[in-house]
């Protein structure tokens, strides 16, 4: 094997076990930063060696002993300097060698707590991620700043400062229960949303990293599945993610312009994630409790994904998906949602009354996409002298230029229709 | 990106010889360690042969010819597959590696294959040309 082989082979053991390796750690030592540090001095053996002796056959009990070795010699030496600093009363052991070399527990289990300490509430949302994708992804700090077309050093502080607050909450490495797990986690589930949309949502740029964010994302989500089994939500959640991963290809044209969901080419969407996703719902449906937020999202995005054509849409179910959304985590955005799926379902009169019960909505206030709807569905009513009023109203809204040269084509239309008094566009 | 392992038949699993507990335990522990690392997309097995059709374009632009299974090059059969996606080659080798032997008598194989994605490679100009006049063909006359 010659160096640089080597060290790509490496690599590749280091991804599949530094999620686990720290997550052992860390509950040994009850410490996410020192647990990284001791599995980060086990890689550097590992990469002086290795090259040298070949990858071992066991590569992660390899990394999980010499990281275990690590730690007994910071105990026994930090021993040595408490005795020596006894008269200041400084400094007592976190770990003891009992913590060390006792048995293990559930490798779900230890996950699931590494994951609960890095979504710590008392980081900030970008420490939170950056933390997460660095314990649980195994990305390097360079990677995460590639992601997030950041600096690295910022990305490097970030790491460091959310390590040190986590250490001074001093909060035990362990699970929550009952309310405390719940909250906890749905902690968790918006850390991986949040890294999903970050990837999903950047049409702009080709840097190969924003792919990486939506694949890791859902590849945490499967991971949280396994882990917490018994909770609807995380299911939810992996459902949403696989679902829209499906549309991955075929959500930006040639020249990064974004497809609108029912002008995309369906032919292309991902079956196999579908069945994923669709797997996955059902397995949120099945443990019985009502739906939350992310599970009503995956049922919506299921009504498109099992919509052979367009016209094949379930507008009715989808605009009960909606309501039923909007009683559980009610925001004027799921309601203008609501909306369309009832102009859909129902005619756009229906959908033009949501719209305007909207219009004094202090959230809504600047948010283009109100009164564009409220055009589009003016349009359809043939009332095209408001309608371009409303279009060109959501052209002064927004910054976005393809947006803005959109809305004002569509301003022109109605224009048009209105001089002439024709008939309404289909399209 | 994806990767099959493909995982090759032998005499026995052609003969319908069932694997051993001790081999189809090993296959699901596994299995279970590539979910939990969250890699896991899908893993099937296959019947044998003997129940196979084979459809083959022997002459081109002729109709298709059907022939029933079982098929003699035990090598070429497929026993089942395992789709994984990971973030490198060299870490589906790594996976790949940590199959249990999928026999346990000298005959076991395991092919690893890149499944192929256009958004691997639309950077290439010529390959972008290519999807766009595969999306015109697979999109067809839209229905009114």
């Amino acid at each position: 094997m010659n160096g640089q082989a080597a060290h790509r082979a490496i690599d590749a053991v280091w991804r599949i076990e530094s999620a686990k390796l720290i997550a052992r750690l860390a509950t040994m030592v009850r410490d996410v930063g020192l647990a990284e540090d001791l599995a980060q001095d086990a890689l550097v053996i590992a990469l002086e060696r290795w090259p040298e002796t070949g990858i071992p056959d066991n590569p992660g009990a390899w990394l999980m002993t010499t990281a275990k070795r690590r730690a007994i010699d910071l105990l026994r030496r930090n021993k040595l300097r408490d005795r020596k600093y006894e008269e200041y009363g400084r400094g007592c052991a976190l770990y003891t060698e009992d913590d060390i070399t006792a048995e293990s527990g559930e490798i779900g289990d230890e996950l699931l707590r590494l994951i609960f300490a890095t979504c710590h509430p008392s980081l900030s949302r970008e420490a939170r991620v950056a933390l997460t994708l660095r314990l649980l992804g195994g990305l390097t700090t360079e990677e995460i700043a590639r992601a997030y077309l950041v600096p690295e050093p910022t990305v490097a502080q970030r790491i460091v400062r959310a390590k040190k607050t986590l250490a001074a909450a001093r909060e035990r490495f362990g699970t929550p229960d009952g309310r405390a797990l719940e909250e906890r986690l749905s902690s968790v589930l918006e850390v991986v949303y949040l890294m999903f949309n970050e990837g999903y949502s950047a049409t702009a740029g080709s840097d190969w990293m924003r792919p990486t964010l939506c694949r890791e994302a859902l590849r945490l989500g499967r991971m949280l599945a396994e882990a917490a089994p018994r909770e609807p939500e995380v299911h939810g959640l992996v459902a949403l993610m696989e679902i829209q991963s499906s549309r991955f290809k075929t959500r930006v044209g040639p020249s990064g312009e974004p497809i609108l969901l029912m002008d995309q080419n369906r032919a292309l969407w991902d079956r196999l994630l579908i069945r994923r996703g669709l797997a996955a719902l059902e397995r949120a449906r099945g443990l019985g409790r009502p739906l939350g937020p992310y599970a009503l999202q995956a049922a919506i995005a299921a009504c498109h994904a099992q919509a052979l054509t367009p016209e094949d849409t379930d507008w009715a179910r989808i605009a009960a998906l909606y309501e039923a959304l909007s009683r559980t985590a009610p925001s004027p955005v799921v309601e203008l949602n609501r909306a369309v799926a009832i102009a859909m379902a129902f005619g756009p009169a229906f959908g033009l009354q949501i719209v305007d019960g909207l219009a004094d909505e202090p959230a809504m206030r600047g948010y283009y996409l109100l009164p564009s709807v409220r055009g589009d569905l003016l349009a359809k009513l043939g009332r095209m002298e408001e309608a371009k009023e409303a279009f060109e109203r959501a052209a002064s809204l927004t910054q976005n230029q393809r947006e803005q040269t959109l809305m004002r084509r569509r301003a022109a239309e109605c224009a048009a229709q209105a001089a002439t008094g024709g008939p309404t566009s289909s399209n | 990106m994806r990767f099959m392992m493909i995982v090759k038949g032998t005499s026995d699993s052609e003969a319908g010889v069932m694997p051993s507990e001790e081999l189809v335990s090993a296959m699901q522990r596994y299995n279970a360690e590539l979910a939990k690392a969250g890699v896991l997309i899908a893993a099937d097995g296959l019947h044998a042969t003997s129940s196979g059709i084979r459809i083959s374009y022997p002459e081109p632009g002729a109709k298709p010819k059907i022939t029933d299974g079982p098929f003699t090059e035990a090598k070429e059969i497929i026993a089942g597959f395992t789709i994984i996606e990971v973030g490198s080659r060299e870490e589906a080798l790594e996976w790949a590696l940590r199959m249990p032997d999928p026999h346990g008598f000298g005959e076991g194989q395991i092919e690893l294959r890149q499944i192929f994605d256009m958004s691997d490679l639309t950077q290439d100009p010529e390959t972008l040309a290519k999807e766009k006049a595969l999306r015109e063909q697979l999109e067809g006359p839209r229905r009114p």
